[in-house]
């Protein structure tokens, strides 16, 4: 390891990896540091993401595709089924993927484009000058390092610590946390072609039940529960084992996983002197899906990018590294996070009886492409008697 | 004062996002206390598993 690299990443995720070979491959030198002692495991994720959105980062590879996903299915509460085919679910529909190989292909890459790449390795305070980050104190293995950047990318995760130490708030409001545990069954009857989400308060309260394929009679079977609903006796891992007992009672868990997905905001601003934060760390979740792979990765590169344009010109500065902020705010990940954190915040004052009559109402719809803003303009038509807060939904997204 | 049940935590690090204090700190397996805790309990709250309690001292 050198003491000194143009870019230092925090965090061998998606999010680290693309902006670790984004810098690398603009000519920076870089240095990707994973705190575990592998890339892509412990495994936190439902492995979903949308087909079209990942081929603009990597070519589809059988290696770590474990399932081609045709349709959506969302269950309401009554058990009415909302199915849609993936010439209308678009990117709501793609790949269950194996994150374990993903992210360490990803990594590869970056380690492929020249970054240094050490894992067991992780940042315990920025070095701080003047108020900017100038690097990072590491233990290298318990050894400590100080290592000196021009920008650090924090792509630290849920947790999202380095931005934390260097002043800026990133904590996550309890009622925006969705609590989470998931198991990876085997054994079970499944359409291995469908990822299904399964909606109710007694099922997941202010959040979703997921069964997403991962092969024949094998898939994530997992759950997300708002925080502010989680208390003792009734915590996710409650809830998915209930869920269990009915539907997959013969079935084998082969790995326990929980995790936290925030789906606040995103953090006010991702950038400071010196320092620009990426993925879950920066809280770009889509606040609907809980989904993270892309944005994470969009985010990441984009840092990437806009490091080697802010080294090259001598200044990173939070006022210069601050058209990273803005750039991924106006792009189409950004916007789809504003919106759908409003429809979010509504959907969650449902109650079952609402859930079961919009769900019934969208029984026999027939879109051709499956649009946020579409579906709520359906859902207007068909429920008279919900007509005063369906609009005021629309006109909170207008 | 908050006490954490290994055997229970499976460190995800849930709890480390929500605490408005960044007392928590996840190293690979092992969730620790690093920081001033104020015993909110709000960590105690989001864990999926049940792992974490505040138990008031008397």
């Amino acid at each position: 390891m050198k003491n000194r690299y143009d870019v230092l990443v925090v965090g061998g995720g998606p999010a680290g990896a693309l902006a670790a070979r984004t810098a690398a491959e603009a000519g920076l030198s870089a240095c990707l540091v994973e705190k575990r002692p592998a890339i892509g495991t412990p495994v936190r994720c439902a492995e979903g993401i949308g087909k079209e959105l990942l081929k603009d980062f990597i070519e589809p590879d059988e290696r770590w595709i474990a399932a081609d996903i045709r349709r959506a299915r969302i269950i309401a509460p009554s058990g009415d089924t909302i199915k849609l085919e993936q010439h209308q679910a678009g990117n709501e529909v793609g790949y269950v993927i194996d994150r374990k190989v993903f992210d360490r292909e990803l990594v590869w890459r970056a380690a492929e484009a020249g970054s240094d790449v050490f894992v067991k390795t992780r940042a315990v305070a920025p070095i701080m000058e003047n108020g900017a980050v100038k690097g990072a104190r590491l233990l290298a293995c318990g050894q400590p390092v100080d290592v000196r950047a021009d920008v650090v990318v924090a792509a630290d995760g849920v947790e999202s610590k380095f931005a934390r130490w260097a002043g800026l708030d990133t904590t996550v409001p309890l009622g925006d946390m969705m609590s989470c545990a998931q198991y990876l069954m085997t054994d079970i009857p499944i359409d291995a072609e469908s990822t299904d989400f399964y909606l109710g308060r007694d099922i997941a309260p202010e959040g979703y039940l997921w069964v997403f394929p991962k092969g024949d009679r094998t898939a994530n079977v997992g759950i997300g529960i708002s925080g502010r609903q989680s208390r003792d006796g009734s915590r996710a891992r409650h809830y998915l084992d209930r869920f269990v007992a009915e539907n997959f009672p013969d079935g084998k868990v082969i790995e326990h996983i929980v995790g936290g997905v925030s789906v606040c905001k995103p953090l006010p601003c991702t950038v400071a002197d010196g320092l620009m934060i990426a993925g879950d760390a920066a809280r770009v979740v889509d606040p609907i899906t809980g989904g993270g792979i892309f944005n994470a990765m969009f985010t990441g590169r984009m840092a990437g990018q806009v490091a080697s344009e802010c080294i090259s010109a001598g200044d990173c500065s939070a006022g210069a590294l601050m058209k990273y902020d803005e750039a991924w705010r106006v792009s189409r990940m950004g916007k789809t996070i504003e919106r759908n954190y409003k429809v979010k915040d509504y959907f969650v004052t449902l109650d079952d009886a609402k859930l079961n009559t919009l769900a019934a109402s969208l029984a026999n719809i027939d879109m051709k492409e499956f649009k946020v803003s579409t579906l709520i303009m359906e859902l207007i038509k068909r429920n008279p008697k919900m007509l005063m807060e369906l609009r005021a939904l629309k006109n909170s997204l207008a | 004062m908050l006490t954490i049940n290994r055997d229970i935590c499976g460190y995800c690090g849930c709890c480390v996002a929500v605490c408005p204090e960044g007392a928590l700190e996840l190293i690979d397996a092992y969730l620790s206390l690093e920081g001033d805790c104020i015993s909110c309990g709000i960590c105690a709250r989001a864990c999926p598993l049940g792992a974490l309690e505040v138990v008031h001292e008397e």
